[in-house]
């Protein structure tokens, strides 16, 4: 039993959390207890391996494969196993918005990019040449392998270098969490600690929105008519996803949750309805859409120069008053960040796809 | 080896992985793929690293720019795929020339 205790221990030295609280009182602790932990560490253990190897397994399965469509759903795949990751590291909320946008609104994008390149690729008539020269090229590739393990072999060194322990930021957190208005810590570093950075990361969402629709039109390609199936489906959970959206706003103040695992929800809301061959109506393409996108950088925009009238540093808000500010301010991201995603997906700007 | 450690070791060989093939595959839909897997191996170093806070709750800074960093990302793929399409509507091809002169 020691022994086995011993070799518990040392693979999963620093797992255990239990283990850790054992110790103080290891005289208390009897056999059968002891044995229970060794049990957990080893089945962690087991767990954590098998992840980490799966995780590198289906990254280059998904790379390697040949086919595109093989490669996007091991893709999609590869990201659920990251949401079980997060979860394993205790990061909830992480978990939450990989789901949603890692592992779907990615994929569903992915998809609908490999529909329309065949469309595209069919529609072009310039026919795909290859050069003769693009094998000779390739056998230089051969190179960057060496020099990436390299690379790989200085990341893995430096990353080995680090302290075994640190707190980085968490105490600061903690010692100002009653001030922030909120109970969640990572909502409370989202939108108010580092505010900046939500508000920056909301006008990045908005540029790659213009982006895409300054590339102009594909030519059209034709969608097939959704399924009995998916229309039900539709049906049930569009109006399900607008719910849980509403519950991640809100739950977002005080537990896992917040704007963005609500905006991806709605995002993936509006990609269902998408499929099932909805499109924005000439009345709502215009002015409403735009207004919604807008929602949550005008309003950022509002309160940061608020807090600069009024004397205070960049979006900080008195304590008392903070609480309702960020759901004010949540309240607008979700929507914006919501549509952006479904137009994302939808690729091309209204107005255009409204004049054919 | 503790489980902070060996999850931010595979965040390193994700990252490696994805920067090997974003060199060595040429069809473009494969380097955004690529990309992706990147920025995963990025953000899986820094959760992991952010939960070296022994028992109690992780650091939730780097949880918060990873949240950030998702969203971020998907916007880029999407722009990206679009990038991806028009190239193929001018070109015909899902693959960038070898060469500059071409």
């Amino acid at each position: 039993m020691v022994c086995c205790r011993q070799t518990a221990t040392r693979l999963a030295s620093g797992t255990s959390r239990r283990g850790q609280r054992c110790e103080p009182d290891n005289q208390r602790c009897d056999a059968t207890r002891d044995q229970d932990v060794d049990a957990q560490n080893l089945t962690q253990w087991i767990f954590d391996t098998l992840t980490g190897l799966g995780l590198l397994c289906l990254a280059w399965m998904a790379l390697a494969s040949s086919q595109l469509i093989k490669a996007i759903v091991l893709f999609v795949a590869f990201g659920l196993l990251m949401a079980l990751t997060w979860v394993r590291l205790d990061a909830v909320d992480i978990a939450l918005a990989e789901v949603a946008i890692g592992a779907g609104l990615t994929g569903a994008l992915l998809l609908a990019a490999l529909a329309k390149l065949t469309a595209v690729q069919t529609a072009t008539s310039k026919a795909a040449h290859r050069s003769p020269k693009d094998r000779a090229a390739r056998k230089l590739y051969r190179m960057p392998a060496a020099l990436l393990l390299l690379v790989a072999a200085g990341l893995a060194y430096s990353v080995l270098s680090l302290p075994l322990n640190s707190r980085g930021l968490s105490i600061e957190v903690g010692a100002n969490l009653d001030a922030s208005g909120v109970g969640n810590p990572v909502t409370a570093v989202l939108l108010n600690f580092r505010g900046y950075d939500t508000l920056l990361e909301i006008f990045v969402l908005f540029l790659a929105l213009l982006g895409v629709w300054s590339l102009g039109s594909l030519p059209p390609h034709r969608i097939e008519p959704a399924g009995p199936v998916l229309n039900t489906l539709v049906v049930v959970l569009a109006p399900l996803l607008i719910l849980l959206a509403a519950y991640f706003l809100w739950a977002g103040a005080h537990g896992p949750g917040g704007a963005f695992q609500a905006g991806a929800t709605l995002g993936a809301a509006g990609v269902l309805l998408q499929l099932a061959g909805w499109k924005p109506g000439p009345g709502f393409a215009r002015l409403p859409w735009k207004l919604i996108l807008l929602a949550g950088p005008a309003l950022f925009i509002l309160f940061a120069l608020f807090t600069l009238v009024t004397g205070q540093h960049l979006l900080e808000y008195a304590p008392e008053r903070a609480g309702i500010l960020i759901l004010l301010l949540e309240t607008g991201a979700t929507f914006s960040i919501g549509l952006t995603l479904a137009a994302l997906f939808f690729g091309e700007r209204p107005d255009d796809a409204e004049g054919r | 080896m503790t489980t902070e450690l060996l999850y931010a070791l595979v965040g390193v060989g994700l990252f490696s992985l994805g920067l090997y093939a974003l060199f060595v595959r040429a069809n473009l839909l494969r380097k955004i793929l690529a990309v992706n897997v990147m920025s995963s191996g990025v953000f899986l170093v820094l959760v992991a690293l952010a939960r070296r806070t022994g028992a109690v709750a992780p650091d939730p800074v780097p949880h918060a720019m990873v949240i950030t960093g998702i969203v971020v990302a998907v916007s880029a793929t999407a722009f990206a795929l679009m990038l991806m399409l028009r190239i193929v509507q001018e070109t015909g091809r899902a693959e960038l020339p070898d060469t500059w002169s071409e």
